[in-house]
């Protein structure tokens, strides 16, 4: 075999003629990384979303060097991590301002993807891969917050465990299993330590490689939504793409500083955020004979929250005319007669479901499509174009409707329930829905503007 | 009105407390605490005298050890002179001798650790600093009670005014007011019961029927024996709150000091970066 002459000197040299793989990855997906050069600050939030990973695991491993995942000593350790561990205290605030932070980072990620049509051809893996991870996220959040074993702590997670004995039959026996108990207790903390530190996390890790190298295989979109990779220069390089390394990485470390200035402003300044980052609450221990009187989830779950509460014995008929007007939709429009048949025999069995069972199981199963719904965001969009940009006006602020309503449940799930709340979260909660469920008929309609070749850009 | 449910952990207690909530009709005022107070080395000082000295002999704050102290200005000698009670060492957590077996046996619940208390008794409408500051202050004799003392902040509070001595006596005036509606007419009257409580704890109450439309609500007035020993008492819950403040979060003053070079070093570095940025995009047309 003829001995591999490498292109660099130096180092980069040294480690070519030793492992080629290296530089190759390099190349790939930083130095010959073709991004699009008309990027906006919608962009900056995956950057930062690694970076928040980073904190969080580096953050992480020093907290579990002191912490004790065990009943008895699990409030105590958190606070003597807090009071006697040098630099503790910055620690765990940056591991606790990073949890929400996390969310931020990512909804706002997210939001970019359903404004610029990021999910749609070729790039529904990339998008998939994505729903896991903020569902891994979800999942790293919940068990993590049983840690510091305060009353939120302990509430909240006998609230959401308790809604899988929702479940009808299995329901009873599976929450004791996941329980490990009775009630949330040692066996409980102790398993949701191991899911917290090491079982989600790598699940984690694994599916972010896999959503950046689809992402680097079909190439990023942009807020134009056109292809860059449909004009090419002579040599083969998209003519309206930019080498990722270095035009974005100094750019995504300029809107890192901005963004460790206000991540830092928080842990420094209010790690608490008013009570929303650290709830109060949280701060007693975790005491199984003391029920608080308002068990509310962090900020980010509760616009699903909200709609686990707002399904009540009355919500079910807000749901089954929601249930008949889509299958009378599906009847009307698809042309397919095993598919009205199959809709049909959904429906009745949906709609017996629905006063047969206890409304609390429905509670769940809408929450827990609230969160599955983005998954065939790629299939319910029928645009002919990718970008806001060019879709008609109406679609953008059908959008905007869609975020008011998630931020309004999301506001309604931190407050103690109340009538006027209870009523707009049901409201809420149709928009949620009826905004994905009708996607595949609204958005071909209007009227949508031309796409250009190019993307536009204005010089900085 | 939530504060209190928090605290009354068994059903029991949880009914009686909602009844004396319901009873007020209204959330208690709650009152400023003088934050300046934490900035004092005085005052805190004077704060964890008043902590050992009154507070220590039911409650702990076993997340502090004592040469926690230093940070407000004493030395490990001070600390095990005017502060330890017993044989602790600077190095032990603020520990008390009864056992929260024992506290449950004497008392029906154990007092609370207040390690954390200010943080814990923070709420969406007041930071618990000031609803300690209104609660130690808001004690009045009421011979209807098993301790023999009420609280307009937390009605039928278990825990006795330990403190009374140096806030002296004193006369409370607690007016309710709250709104009936006949169910049949569908007409709202409203009723001011003035419930006036002297420094023996006997309670003298009337009840006026308001003309015209009213709001619900519950306004509270002390008239001290001594005005200077009531300013003086206030002074020292302040210095009190101010110690209890500090132990909830040792860390918070230097927290804010480093917090400062820390945003004007990534200021700086945003300066450089945004520059950077500039010079590598002028080539991308």
């Amino acid at each position: 075999m003829a001995e591999y002459k490498t292109p660099y000197t130096g180092i980069a040299g040294w480690f070519d003629q030793r492992m080629p793989t290296a530089m190759a990855e390099y190349r790939k997906h930083l130095s010959e990384y073709y991004a699009p050069k008309n990027f906006n600050i919608w962009y900056i939030f995956g950057g930062l979303a690694i970076t928040v990973l980073a904190i969080q695991i580096v953050t992480g491993i020093f907290l579990v060097m002191n912490y004790k995942p065990d009943a008895a000593l699990a409030f105590a350790s958190v606070e003597y991590i807090m009071r006697d561990v040098p630099g503790g205290w910055f620690i765990r605030y940056m591991h606790s301002t990073g949890a929400s932070f996390f969310f931020i980072v990512v909804y706002l990620h997210m939001f970019r993807g359903l404004m610029y049509g990021s999910y749609r051809t070729p790039r529904e893996l990339v998008w998939i891969f994505g729903c896991l991870i903020f569902l891994c996220l979800m999942g790293e959040a919940f068990f993590g917050y049983l840690l510091p074993w305060g009353q939120m702590s302990y509430w909240g997670a006998q609230v959401i465990v308790n809604l899988f004995g929702a479940i009808p039959l299995i329901g009873p026996d599976l929450s004791i299993w996941i329980r490990g108990d009775y009630v949330i207790g040692d066996a409980t903390l102790n398993r949701f330590f191991s899911f917290h530190v090491i079982a989600i996390p790598l699940v984690l890790i694994g599916l972010i490689a896999a959503h950046v190298l689809a992402l680097h295989d079909v190439g990023s979109n942009n807020p134009d939504g056109v292809e860059i990779k449909k004009k090419l220069d002579p040599s083969g390089r998209p003519l309206d793409g930019i080498p990722f390394h270095p035009y974005y990485t100094v750019h995504d470390i300029f809107w890192l500083a901005i963004f460790l200035m206000v991540f830092f402003f928080v842990v420094f300044f209010a790690p608490e955020m008013g009570g929303y980052f650290l709830e109060w609450n949280n701060f007693i221990p975790a005491d199984p004979l003391q029920t608080p009187p308002h068990i509310a989830p962090v900020w980010y779950f509760t616009p699903f929250y909200s709609i686990l509460r707002a399904t009540t014995e009355q919500f079910m008929y807000v749901l089954a005319l929601g249930t008949i007007g889509m299958s009378a939709l599906l009847v009307l429009t698809v042309r397919n007669s095993l598919v009205r048949g199959a809709v049909a025999v959904g429906t009745l069995v949906l709609l017996l479901g629905y006063f047969t069972l206890d409304p609390k199981f429905w509670g769940v199963v809408l929450m827990g499509l609230s969160v599955l719904i983005f998954i065939p965001l790629p299939w319910l969009d029928q645009s002919p174009v990718k970008s806001m940009r060019y879709r008609p006006g109406w679609h953008f602020w059908l959008m905007i409707v869609w975020v008011v309503a998630f931020v309004v449940l999301g506001y309604f799930g931190t407050q103690p329930p109340s009538p006027a709340g209870q009523y707009t979260s049901m409201l809420g909660t149709v928009i949620y829905f009826a905004f994905f469920a009708l996607m595949p008929w609204w958005s071909r309609m209007g009227t949508f503007k031309p796409v250009p070749d190019r993307v536009t850009f204005h010089p900085h | 009105m939530k504060k209190p449910i928090i605290r009354l952990g068994v059903a029991f207690m949880l009914a009686v407390a909602a009844a004396g909530a319901a009873a007020s009709g209204a959330e208690t005022p709650i009152e400023r605490w003088p934050s300046d107070r934490a900035k004092s080395l005085g005052s805190l000082q004077n704060g964890a005298r008043i902590f050992v000295n009154y507070c220590m002999g039911c409650h702990s704050a076993n997340l502090v050890r004592w040469n926690r102290l230093q940070q407000i200005g004493l030395s490990d000698a001070q600390i095990k002179e005017f502060l330890i009670f017993g044989n602790q060492k600077v190095g032990d957590p603020m520990r008390i001798a009864m056992t929260p077996a024992e506290a449950k046996r004497w008392f029906g619940k154990t007092p609370p650790d207040l390690s954390v208390i200010t943080r814990a008794r923070t709420s969406f409408e007041y930071p618990g600093t000031d609803y300690i500051y209104t609660l130690l202050r808001g004690y009045y004799r009421d011979n209807g009670t098993a301790t023999g003392w009420n609280n307009i902040a937390y009605p039928s509070i278990g825990m006795p005014h330990t403190l009374w001595e140096r806030q002296g006596a004193r006369e409370a005036t607690l007016v309710q007011t709250h709104g009936h509606k006949d169910p049949k007419t569908g007409h709202e009257s409203f009723v001011q019961v003035t419930s006036v409580y002297d420094a023996q704890g006997n309670v003298t109450r009337t009840e006026t029927e308001l003309k015209g439309p009213a709001t619900e609500g519950f306004s509270y007035s002390f008239k001290p024996a001594d005005a200077q020993q009531a300013r003086q008492f206030d002074s020292d819950v302040a210095d009190l709150v101010a110690f209890l403040s500090f132990i909830t979060d040792p860390s918070s003053a230097s927290r804010r000091s480093i917090g400062v070079w820390v945003l004007l070093f990534l200021a700086l570095f945003t300066v450089i970066a945004w520059r950077l940025n500039a010079i590598y995009w002028k080539d991308i047309k």
